[in-house]
């Protein structure tokens, strides 16, 4: 049942079951066993009298019994990117949403709507969707099917409706206020180690994207300066006779070599480079959402000092606690387990990225 | 000061074996000045640069540099091979005494008066002396030795570029190297894989410094050759000259026997200021005429023998010359495709190190 009434209803602090999340999430991480697969392509640009901007395709195919059909194409803007990435993070403040990619790049001549950076928004777009397909409770969520299959004017009557920017304001004014108070002192030590190895982690993804894109660099300043030598060696055969088909050799290998050096830069740039750069944005996202944890905890927290303090009104406080408690106990949970997911799939990206860094450099050499 | 010991090895001269002695690069300089001065005919092998040209910029533009040094010293030790095995140049006392007489032999170089004979005008521009009436096979020899210079020059140039950038490429991988370590220090399935294949990246990094050293003994069998494209032309240069000095003196001789036919019959085909100023103020007595004619004869007299021996040293000199440069040619496209061969088994290997290292970084990484 699709129908927009369910999204009326759907509050943000409901919490889910910790057991049917457990169930959801052994199956999804099998590829074989997918039933919903999304791909991002085809950017155009719209101009109108205040604004340019690009949309993508959005191509659903499923076989999901939820859906009315088995297919569906949309077209979405940025826009609706962050208000999805908004939405989910509303609604599961401590699982792990994966990164949308940056609104502006701040580094380097980039034009705002340059090909190239067109399409390294509309990839990370790709990934940023089937990341969310593939996650054990996000791929349920109902703003998740409407973003996939509302048509553009659904979809704008739909992000008008749900609690609106005052209430959400003052979601956000109580979470400040409770994290002014802390939710650190009480939190597990499972916590803390998370807190004490995403520090690091962030370090060293930031250094190793820094690394990586100096090596593209470097290959890229040598490719330039290959491309002037080959030709040189073509030039001398002209001026000899006995040697010059050893010089016209020469010259052929070398615009191998460039070619080589072309398809090994690549290879970094359409592999490694974006993985590394995926994971600096979960690095903070993690960070983030660990924020948010202890915030939860914090409201607690604070709810059950305030209780220590006054004696009266004590069924009311501790039928409060009592929700807070479970709020707290979900809200771990949530994150224990989506971080044992991240991990893994963490570790599988990075040994996959780097595998086939070396499997591009092993090309280049036996080419 | 640096100072060199030449010893011999294996010489086309028939001598007694000597002990080694120091030589300084000026002694060297002094050498092939020498050798090229009483050879002009003969293709003089390059002295190795002076100071360190065509440098990538890891590698030290310092003359005092050990590396720079060495490398300077096996060219010199290579240009006393050149001229030992070259069949005429080897045979001269000079050159023996180089290499066997510790003292004065700075002094007996210039005794021989070489310098007398060394022609200024080499290093003057092409344009005073034009040569009515070039040898085609000298001229394209010139252009060819320019090509040569040219295009090996920016060969050289472009090659350091390239290797700053290669030696970019290798250095920063090294960085992986800490960054695994610091990063599998928190990981606790990934850590051994991330750790062993920083350090294979440490290799890649590090292996490049050999890889470049090697290199730059190609760089230099091509300079080699770049200089050599110098004394091709110095050849060229000197025979113009030559040619030059032909056309010269052949002009002087047709001037003079006209001049002299003029006085004979009386007859004032050609302007002269003499002869308008005689007319003008009276001419000559017989007496007058006759002396002037005499002159005249002897002087001509004079010029057609050293017309008849300047031909002959210009044609001895061509045919000396030719046979040396044809020498020079074989020599030439033995070392440089010699040089290319290396060149390529030189990117073989680096390719072939690549290959061993990443297909060890790929085992590391696939087991993270």
């Amino acid at each position: 049942d699709t129908s927009l009434a369910e999204v009326n209803s759907f509050s943000p602090s409901v919490p889910i079951s910790p057991s049917s999340m457990i169930n959801q999430y052994k199956f999804e991480d099998e590829p074989e066993l997918r039933d919903l697969f999304i791909t991002v392509d085809d950017p155009e640009s719209h101009i109108t009298a205040i604004e340019t901007f690009i949309t993508y395709r959005v191509v659903t195919k499923t076989s999901r019994g939820e859906f009315d059909s088995s297919e569906y194409e949309v077209r979405r803007r940025y826009q609706d990117f962050l208000w999805l990435k908004t939405k989910l993070e509303e609604a599961h403040p401590t699982l792990i949403i994966p990164p949308l990619p940056e609104k502006f790049i701040m580094k380097g001549m980039v034009e705002r709507f340059s090909d190239e950076f067109i399409e390294t928004r509309r990839k990370a777009l790709h990934k940023f969707l089937n990341r969310i397909a593939d996650h054990p409770t996000l791929t349920f969520n109902e703003d998740f099917k409407i973003f996939l299959t509302a048509q553009a004017w659904e979809l704008s009557s739909h992000k008008k409706q749900g609690p609106g920017l005052l209430s959400r304001m003052g979601q956000t004014v109580r979470a400040v206020a409770s994290s002014v108070r802390g939710g650190v002192k009480n939190r597990p030590e499972m916590f803390t180690e998370m807190n004490d190895y995403m520090e690091t982690f962030s370090q060293k993804i930031n250094v190793l994207d820094k690394i990586a894109h100096r090596i593209y660099k470097e290959e890229r300043e040598y490719f330039n300066e290959m491309k002037e030598y080959g030709p040189i060696h073509t030039l001398w055969s002209a001026s000899e006779e006995d040697i010059a088909d050893s010089l016209k050799g020469v010259a052929s290998s070398i615009d191998k070599c460039c070619k080589a050096t072309e398809k090994r830069m690549a290879g970094l740039s359409e592999n490694l480079l974006p993985i590394l750069h995926e994971y600096v944005l979960y690095s903070e996202i993690l960070m983030g959402v660990l924020k948010r944890r202890d915030q939860i905890q914090g409201e607690l927290d604070s709810k059950v000092d305030a209780l220590a303090n006054r004696k009266t009104e004590k069924d009311q406080f501790s039928e409060e606690i009592g929700k807070l408690e479970d709020k707290v106990e979900c809200a771990n949970n949530a994150l224990k387990a989506d971080w044992d997911r991240w991990k893994r799939n963490m570790q599988c990206d990075m040994r996959s990225a780097f595998t086939n860094v070396a499997e591009n450099n092993l090309r280049y050499y036996e080419e | 000061v640096l100072s060199f010991r030449a010893v011999e090895s294996q010489s086309e001269a028939q001598c007694a074996p000597v002990d080694s002695l120091w030589r300084r690069y000026s002694e060297f300089e002094l050498l092939r000045n020498y050798l090229s001065v009483t050879y002009p005919h003969i293709v003089v092998p390059p002295l190795p640069e002076k100071r360190a040209d065509f440098v990538w910029h890891k590698l030290s533009a310092d003359n005092m540099d050990p590396d720079f040094v060495e490398r300077r010293r096996i060219g010199l030790e290579n240009f006393l091979l050149r001229v030992a095995s070259h069949p005429v140049l080897c045979q001269d006392k000079i050159f023996y005494s180089f290499l066997t007489q510790e003292g004065g032999w700075k002094e007996m170089v210039n005794e021989t008066g070489f310098q007398l004979k060394a022609d200024s005008r080499l290093k003057a521009l092409n344009a005073t002396f034009r040569v009515k009436n070039p040898d085609k096979r000298f001229t394209e020899l010139k252009h060819y030795s320019d090509e040569l210079q040219s295009v090996i020059s920016h060969l050289l140039r472009v090659r350091a570029r390239v290797a700053d950038r290669l030696y970019g490429v290798y250095k920063v991988h090294g960085n992986y190297g800490r960054v695994f370590s610091e990063w599998s220090a928190i990981e606790k399935e990934m850590g051994d894989g991330l750790q062993s294949a920083g350090h294979h990246m440490d290799v890649y990094a590090a292996s490049i410094d050999d890889i470049l050293e090697e290199e730059e003994h190609y760089a230099d069998q091509l300079k080699e050759y770049l200089f050599y494209a110098e004394a091709l032309r110095a050849v060229c240069r000197k025979h113009e000259l030559m040619q030059y000095d032909l056309e010269m003196a052949a002009q002087d001789l047709t001037s003079k026997k006209q001049q002299c036919e003029e006085l004979a019959t009386g007859t004032v085909r050609t302007f002269s200021l003499k002869g308008m100023t005689s007319k003008l103020f009276g001419q000559e007595t017989p007496e007058q005429r006759e002396a002037k004619i005499k002159v005249l004869e002897e002087q001509i007299q004079e010029g057609e023998e050293q017309l008849k021996s300047k031909n002959l040293e210009g044609r001895d000199f061509v045919k000396s010359a030719w046979a040396d440069i044809e020498r020079f040619k074989e020599q030439k496209n033995h070392d440089l495709k010699e040089a290319l061969i290396s060149y390529a088994v030189m990117q073989i290997s680096m390719c072939k190190k690549g290959i061993q290292v990443w297909t060890n970084a790929k085992e590391c990484f696939s087991k993270m």
